[in-house]
C-alpha cells in the first residue's frame, strides 16, 4: 500500500515544497534587494535603479548580485553621515523608554486583570479592549491639546508618554499571568505574603515570557511609529527613522546611501525579531481577546 | 472571560472592598495615564464634535451633517471600507493556506515560518524604498511588464494604487495571521481526525467537517485583529505616496491628517466619533459572535 503510494506522495511533497518556496520568495526578494542595493557601486546603481528612484528616463533593471560589490555606501553612511546617526539615535530614544514604560505601567494592570478580583473588572477589561481598537486619529485633536497644556509638544515625551499607556501590552501580559499556577499563589498567601510581594516574587518571574512578548511587539511597533511623531514633533531634529528616512533617502547624494540607510534602519528590528521570535509568536497568539 | 483567577479573595463585602482597594493600587498607574491621554481626549473629541471649530459654541449635529455631506469624507470612508472588505477575506484565506502548508511540511517548514513572519518586523520606512523601486513609473514592475510585451502601468497614479496597497498589506500581515491560524489548528484534538479516518473520511472531508467548524472561534479572532491591523496600512500609503495619494487610496487617515492641518477641528471630531462608533460596533458584534460560538 505505502509502496504504490510513494510516487504520488513524492509528487505531493514536491508540490508542497514548491508552494512554500513560492510564498517565501516575495519576502526574500525584498530583503535581498535591499541588502544588495547597499553593496552596489554608484555607477551600477544609477544605471539599474535610477529610472525608478530618480526619475531618469528608461526602465529600471534588477541584478541578482552587484557586479562590483563595495562597502563604500555603508562606510559613508556610518562614518560620514551624522544626520543619519541623529535619526537613528532619535528612534532609540523614543522606542526604548516607550517599551520600558509599557512594561512598568502595563504589568501591574495586567496582573490585576488576570489575578485580582474586584468590582467592575469585566467592564474595565472590555474598555481596555475597545481602546486597543481606536485608531490614533480619533483622539488626535484633544490629545494634542493635552500635550500642549502639559508643555510636552515638540519633546520626545509627547510620543513616549501617550504610547506608554497603550492597552495592547496589557492583554499580552495578562494572558501569560493567567498561566501562573493558582496553587503557588494560595501557598504564598498562606505563608503570609501580601499582594505586592506575590506579584513581585511569583507573578513577574513566572510571567516573564509574557513580558518579553510585550517588549518584542512593543519594540517593533515603537520603531515603526509614524502618525505620532508626525503630529506631535514639529521639530524635524527630533524625528525618528520611521518618519525621517524617506526624506533622507530622497535627498541622499547617491542611491547607495539611500539603500544603506534603509538597511541599517531595519537591522535593530531584525535582531529583535530573530532573537525574540519565540516571544513574538507567543505575543501574537496571546494578543487574542480571550 | 478570564480563567483561573483565585477564588479565595473577596467573599464578604469588607473583604471585597479590600480587594477593590488592592486592585486599584495595581491599576492606578495605567488608569490614570489612560484617563489623561486617551479617555479624557476621547470625551473631548465627542464634545468638540458638537461645538464649532473654536470649541466655544454649541452647534448640535451640524458637524455631523457637514461630514456626511462632504465629498472627501465619503470618498475616504468608501475607500477605507472597500480596502477592509477586500483585504480581510484575502488575508484570511491566504494566511490559512500558509498555515496548512506549514503544518503539512513540519518539521522542515520552520525556516519558512520564520520567513513568512519576517515582514511584520521590517520597518515600513525601509521597505518603502523597495515599493518605490518596484512601482514607480520607470520601476521594476513596469520593466518586467515590458519584457512580457505588456503596456506599462502607472501604478501609483491610477486605480492600480489600490491593489498595490492591498498587496503590501497582504505581504506584511500574512505571517501574523498564519501564527494565529497555526495556534487554532494545533488546538484541534487529534483524536477527532483519527476517528474520522477510521470511518474512511478523506483529507478534504476531514478539513470540511472537522477543521472548519473547529476553527470558527479562531476565524473571529483573526478577523478582529486583521481589522485593527488594516488601519496601519496608512503607514505604507503615506510613506510611498504622501499626504495626497491617488484618489483610490485616499484613506480616512489621510483625511483626518489633512483636516488637522487645516484646523477643521469640528468636522474632524465628528468624523472621529463616527469612526469610533463603527469600529466599536464591529468589534462588539464580532466578539458577540465569538461568544455565541464558544
Amino acid at each position: 500500500m505505502t509502496r504504490t503510494n510513494s510516487p504520488a506522495r513524492a509528487a505531493g511533497r514536491l508540490a508542497r515544497a514548491a508552494c512554500l518556496l513560492a510564498a517565501a520568495l516575495p519576502v526574500w526578494w525584498v530583503v535581498w534587494s535591499l541588502a544588495m542595493g547597499a553593496l552596489q557601486g554608484p555607477a551600477e546603481q544609477a544605471a539599474l535603479y535610477g529610472p525608478a528612484l530618480r526619475g531618469q528616463p528608461d526602465l529600471a533593471a534588477w541584478a541578482l548580485l552587484p557586479s562590483w560589490p563595495t562597502l563604500q555606501p555603508l562606510t559613508e553612511l556610518l562614518l560620514d553621515t551624522p544626520q543619519f546617526f541623529a535619526m537613528f539615535w532619535n528612534s532609540c530614544r523614543l522606542t526604548l523608554p516607550l517599551v520600558a514604560g509599557q512594561l512598568l505601567v502595563g504589568a501591574p494592570a495586567a496582573w490585576a486583570f488576570s489575578r485580582l478580583r474586584f468590582r467592575g473588572r469585566r467592564a474595565l477589561f472590555g474598555l481596555y479592549l475597545l481602546l486597543m481598537v481606536l485608531p490614533f486619529q480619533v483622539t488626535m485633536v484633544p490629545g494634542y491639546l493635552v500635550l500642549n497644556a502639559l508643555g510636552l509638544l515638540d519633546t520626545r515625551w509627547a510620543v513616549i508618554l501617550p504610547g506608554v499607556f497603550s492597552t495592547f501590552p496589557v492583554f499580552i501580559m495578562a494572558k501569560s499571568f493567567d498561566a501562573v499556577p493558582g496553587e503557588m499563589l494560595s501557598a504564598a498567601r498562606v505563608d503570609g505574603a501580601g499582594p505586592l510581594q506575590i506579584f513581585w516574587q511569583i507573578g513577574l518571574p513566572l510571567g516573564a515570557p509574557g513580558l518579553a512578548a510585550a517588549a518584542v511587539l512593543g519594540f517593533l511597533e515603537g520603531w515603526n511609529l509614524i502618525e505620532q511623531p508626525m503630529t506631535f514633533l514639529k521639530d524635524q531634529a527630533l524625528w525618528p527613522l520611521s518618519v525621517a528616512l524617506p526624506g533622507f533617502s530622497g535627498a541622499a547624494d547617491t542611491l547607495g546611501l539611500a539603500f544603506a540607510a534603509s538597511l541599517v534602519a531595519l537591522l535593530p528590528a531584525l535582531f529583535v525579531f530573530l532573537f525574540g521570535q519565540k516571544y513574538l509568536t507567543l505575543g501574537i497568539q496571546s494578543g487574542g481577546l480571550k | 472571560m478570564r480563567r483561573g483567577w483565585s477564588s479565595s479573595w473577596g467573599g464578604g463585602t469588607r473583604r471585597a472592598r479590600r480587594g477593590d482597594a488592592g486592585a486599584l493600587l495595581f491599576l492606578l498607574p495605567s488608569l490614570s495615564g489612560l484617563a489623561v491621554f486617551v479617555l479624557g481626549p476621547f470625551v473631548g473629541t465627542v464634545w468638540r464634535s458638537l461645538t464649532n471649530a473654536a470649541g466655544s459654541r454649541w452647534v448640535g449635529i451640524a458637524n455631523y451633517q457637514s461630514v456626511l455631506g462632504n465629498a472627501a469624507f465619503r470618498q475616504a470612508a468608501g475607500n477605507t471600507a472597500r480596502f477592509v472588505c477586500v483585504c480581510i477575506p484575502l488575508l484570511l484565506v491566504g494566511s490559512l493556506l500558509l498555515a496548512l502548508l506549514i503544518r503539512a511540511a513540519r518539521p522542515y517548514s520552520r525556516p519558512f515560518q520564520t520567513s513568512y513572519l519576517l515582514p511584520m518586523a521590517l520597518p515600513v520606512a525601509s521597505i518603502a524604498l523597495v515599493w518605490q523601486l518596484l512601482f514607480a513609473k520607470g520601476g521594476l514592475a513596469n520593466a518586467w511588464l515590458a519584457r512580457l510585451g505588456a503596456d506599462p502601468v502607472d501604478f501609483m497614479g491610477t486605480g492600480a494604487a489600490f491593489w498595490v496597497l492591498i498587496g503590501s498589506y497582504l505581504w506584511k500581515n500574512s505571517g501574523y495571521d498564519m501564527i494565529l491560524w497555526l495556534a487554532g489548528l494545533d488546538g484541534v484534538p487529534p483524536a477527532l481526525y483519527e476517528a474520522a479516518r477510521l470511518d474512511g473520511a478523506g483529507r478534504w472531508q476531514c478539513f470540511w467537517h472537522i477543521t472548519r467548524p473547529q476553527l470558527r472561534p479562531t476565524a473571529g479572532l483573526v478577523s478582529v485583529l486583521s481589522l485593527i491591523n488594516s488601519f496601519k496600512v496608512f503607514r505604507e500609503a503615506y510613506l510611498v505616496a504622501g499626504a495626497y495619494p491617488h484618489e483610490s487610496i485616499y484613506l480616512l487617515q489621510h483625511l483626518f491628517n489633512n483636516w488637522f492641518a487645516a484646523l477643521d477641528l469640528g468636522r474632524l471630531s465628528a468624523a472621529a466619533v463616527l469612526l469610533a462608533l463603527v469600529l466599536g460596533g464591529l468589534v462588539l458584534a464580532l466578539l458577540h459572535l465569538l461568544d455565541r460560538d464558544a
